[in-house]
């Protein structure tokens, strides 16, 4: 069963890069009406936004068109080629990660041999952004927010990729549909019945990647870089109107992005269990199963987001230096030995 | 690792939180009851005052302002002497300044002012929120009666006058 549509090269991509053009802004607004509007206000006993449309769910619109009215302000003395952007380039890395997600068997923009590592490379370009912003801000609050910023990406980049590196060593593959082949097919010690999702073999994986998705997105215990109530807001403090819903486009659309490469490593992706994978139904069902999972890891992070209050700074780099990377080295030690023992 | 169970537990916390409902009252679209000894607004029985100045004394921000005179009244008693009462002019209370301490209600001997739970006045105007005895009689229905005494006592409890007229 195939379209009968021969479509260009140039064709094909410019529709790819329309879609994630779309998409990224659309699951922005998903995640923050769900989670930053709705879920946080119902865990604190409030409603959150009513006013707007029915239970206050057309409230992104008007926010949207508030941040479009606003004047672009620099400040006098801010390098302004750099200042304009760091947002971009922030943006830029948030798109990019979208690349390599695959929403079903032929839904991927570009299936890479080297996927997962892929996404982790240009998730960290977010860094030389914010540092950017931080440095061009002309500002001590966001020059010390920057650094807390780049000190704590590049601290908790590493337990990340060696979080990842248990699955790609369990899977033999970085390629994302690789992987959730590999998931779909597998077997926990012999026994084939749902496959084998690594959040069921490599739970400590998944535990230390979510914690490390945390920090990479400076989330609440980790948001030492745009702590409110000591830096302002950090790095963003000299943001207005469109460059500062860069921004927030940046940090949600990566949230949302990471939620589905931990839903595609780690729960199977697309895939359902008892589904063969060349069924045609996959091609729909795929990113309804996708989005599904994406939303339960996503709300993981924003409940523990509403949990917990702020690490201080040392606290958050002896967690990522003295605990997270012995152990996910631990657990990439182990993980290979029992890959070559079964 | 001995923080885990607390973590685990606040995690625990929000989670049911979230399946409550919320506390919140839409305030224009529905109210919100306040207690009935709510401090609200004051409400002034004229028929009481005698303008001994006491609230306007010992109000801490001057918000009370309150002038009057004497008067000459009929005797009491056939062939009486005629009495001498006092008459208030003026008895306004700025609404911008008070800070709601209820020292004035506390402070007066005859029970001329009261509290009530009433709280929908707020004015575009700010001089708008200087409410004068007429005003301030108006709030007089809707100071609600006292609450009776907890369970074992038999006192009974005090009645709020009322305007006579």
């Amino acid at each position: 069963m195939t379209l009968a549509l021969e479509l260009a090269y140039w064709q094909q991509t410019t529709i790819k890069a329309l879609i994630v053009l779309v998409m990224v802004p659309t699951a922005t607004a998903i995640i923050v009406q769900t989670f930053l509007f709705k879920v946080m206000a119902h865990m604190q006993s409030r409603l959150g936004p009513m006013e707007a449309g029915p239970h206050g769910s057309m409230q992104l619109l008007a926010d949207g068109a508030k941040f479009l009215q606003k004047e672009i302000v620099a400040p006098a003395r801010a390098d302004k080629f750099v200042f304009g952007m760091a947002p971009v380039v922030v943006l830029i890395s948030t798109f990019l990660v979208w690349v390599i997600i695959p929403a079903g068997p032929n839904a991927i923009v570009a299936d890479f041999g080297v996927g997962i590592f892929f996404a982790l490379a240009v998730s960290s370009l977010s860094t030389i952004g914010v540092l950017m912003a931080g440095w061009a801000s002309a500002n001590k609050y966001a020059l010390i927010g920057g650094l807390r910023a780049a000190g704590q990406l590049i601290a908790y980049e590493l337990p990340l990729v060696l979080a990842v590196v248990g699955v790609v060593i369990q899977a033999g593959t970085m390629s994302m549909q690789g992987i959730i082949t590999a998931q779909h097919e597998g077997e926990i010690f012999g026994v084939g019945l749902i496959g084998n999702p690594y959040a069921l073999t490599q739970f400590v994986g998944l535990a230390i990647f979510l914690v490390a998705v945390q920090a990479e997105l400076t989330q609440t215990p980790f948001d030492m870089p745009v702590a409110e109530s000591e830096l302002v807001a950090g790095y963003q403090v000299e943001y207005s109107g469109l460059q500062f819903l860069f921004f927030y486009i940046g940090e949600f659309g990566t949230a949302f992005a990471f939620s589905a490469i931990a839903a595609t490593m780690f729960l199977g992706g697309w895939t359902l269990p008892f589904v063969e994978l060349d069924s045609g139904w996959m091609h729909l069902l795929g990113p309804v199963v996708l989005f599904a999972k994406t939303m339960f890891i996503a709300f993981l992070i924003f409940w523990f987001r509403f949990t917990y209050p702020r690490f201080r700074e040392d606290q958050l780099q002896t967690f990522a230096w003295k605990y997270l990377i012995p152990i996910s080295l631990v657990n990439i030690l182990a993980t290979a030995v029992l890959k070559v023992v079964f | 690792m001995p923080k885990v169970p607390g973590l685990v537990k606040g995690l625990g916390v929000t989670f049911r939180t979230m399946l409550r409902p919320a506390v919140t009252v839409q305030y224009p679209h529905e109210k919100e009851a306040p207690p009935t000894r709510a401090r609200g607004v004051i409400a002034l029985l004229e028929e009481n005052c005698t303008v001994c100045m006491l609230c306007a004394r010992s109000c801490p921000d001057w918000c009370i302002y309150i002038e009057g005179h004497k008067e000459k009244a009929p005797p009491r008693r056939e062939g009486g002497k005629p009495r001498t009462v006092a008459k208030l002019d003026r008895f306004d209370i700025d609404y911008a300044l008070c800070m709601y301490c209820g020292i004035c209600v506390d402070v007066c001997p005859f029970d001329a002012m009261f509290w009530t739970p009433e709280y929908e006045y707020s004015e575009p105007r700010i001089a708008d929120l200087l409410h004068d005895k007429e005003r301030l009689a108006e709030w007089m229905e809707t100071v609600p009666e006292n609450e009776a005494y907890e369970g074992g006592s038999d006192q009974k409890p005090k009645k709020i006058p009322r305007p006579t007229v």
